[in-house]
């Protein structure tokens, strides 16, 4: 029964939320906008976390800053704006398809195209085409070959 | 013709490494800022309480190429920069102002004079409103403004004498020449 109940709990158990509860908004529209916002930025401290998930202390000063400026009126694309004015682009864990982006976005499948050209090319140079069989037999070479099985046949 | 064409995976594979290489050579730690060559931030900010220096506001850095430099007295790397601070501070005219980073005034205070204080100046940022303005993310930083207000280098780590010698300083000379 104890092991069934220890079990219980371990399962039933959340990770914990960076999200402290007097953080959160009363609206809970604008909270769960400003939580979308949150897991798109890079915490700069841990690098690699979104600031959503990070205990630290800038992270919780970003997230607050995120809170602001919804409770202030600005729309999703303004918030991230108002963020990587100051941080570049370095905070959005998504990078904006741009042009100095696009090798970034549509290099793989670039290279993936380029790959697929080249294994057309080689399949299609294998397979042998019509120019390059043999050209009948002339009428000499019709009966030569007839005489020579001819002879394999006698005796 | 048809031989070099067998080449071009490994001319592709050649420029990949180097993309790689070149990459790996790079401080992930360091984050290029967003604010070169842009205007310092509006802000005005209240002086830390007790060390009679006054506050630190956009206004401040305007007139002269200056120093600004983000500190706090929990930060280990501030105390190993701080002796070259002062030593600049009385060695030369470059204005040097602080921004004190998410620090108890007391702390900073005890702080200032235990270690020395060189700074005209100090903004007491508690609440890390004006240091995420200039894209602050840690402490020290390091910015070097020109006279027009403009943010013209920013360093991410504790000065180090090299840095001082053969960045910021010629640096400062440099940006002191322009009108």
């Amino acid at each position: 029964m104890r092991f069934v109940l220890a079990l219980l709990a371990v399962l039933g158990a959340t990770p914990a939320l960076a999200v402290l509860p007097h953080e959160m908004l009363a609206d809970p529209a604008q909270e769960a906008r400003a939580r979308a916002i949150s897991q798109e930025l890079r915490c700069l401290v841990c690098q690699n976390q979104p600031i959503d998930d990070s205990n630290a202390p800038l992270a919780a000063d970003l997230r607050r800053l995120v809170r602001e400026r919804i409770t202030a009126g600005d729309s999703d694309d303004a918030v991230l704006r108002y963020v990587t004015q100051r941080y570049g682009d370095y905070v959005l864990l998504k990078p904006p398809v741009r042009e100095d982006t696009f090798v970034l976005w549509y290099g793989p499948f670039a290279i993936l195209a380029l790959a697929l050209a080249g294994a057309a090319v080689y399949v299609r140079r294998r397979r042998p085409d019509a120019a390059a069989a043999p050209a009948p037999l002339s009428e000499d070479e019709e009966a030569r070959l007839a005489a020579l099985v001819g002879e394999k046949d006698r005796p | 013709m048809k031989r070099l064409l067998f080449l071009l995976p490994l001319a592709l594979f050649a420029v990949l490494a180097g993309y790689f290489y070149a990459g790996l050579q790079r401080d992930p730690a360091e984050i290029p800022s967003a604010l070169i060559d842009k205007p310092v931030p509006e802000f005005a900010l209240a002086p830390v309480a007790g060390v009679g220096k006054p506050g630190l506001s956009t206004a401040t850095l305007k007139g002269d190429v200056s120093l600004v430099n983000v500190f706090a007295s929990w930060c280990p790397p501030c105390r190993v920069e701080h002796p070259l601070l002062v030593r600049l501070s009385r060695e030369s005219d470059v204005p040097i102002y602080g921004l004190n980073y998410k620090d108890k005034a007391e702390d900073a205070r005890r702080w200032l004079a235990e270690l020395g204080n060189p700074y005209r100046a100090i903004g007491w940022d508690f609440e890390n409103r004006v240091a995420i303005d200039f894209g602050v993310y840690g402490a020290p930083e390091t910015f070097v403004i020109d006279r027009k207000g403009t943010i013209r280098h920013r360093h991410v780590g504790a000065i180090t004498p090299d840095l001082l010698d053969k960045t910021l300083l010629p640096l400062v000379q440099k940006l002191r020449a322009e009108p």
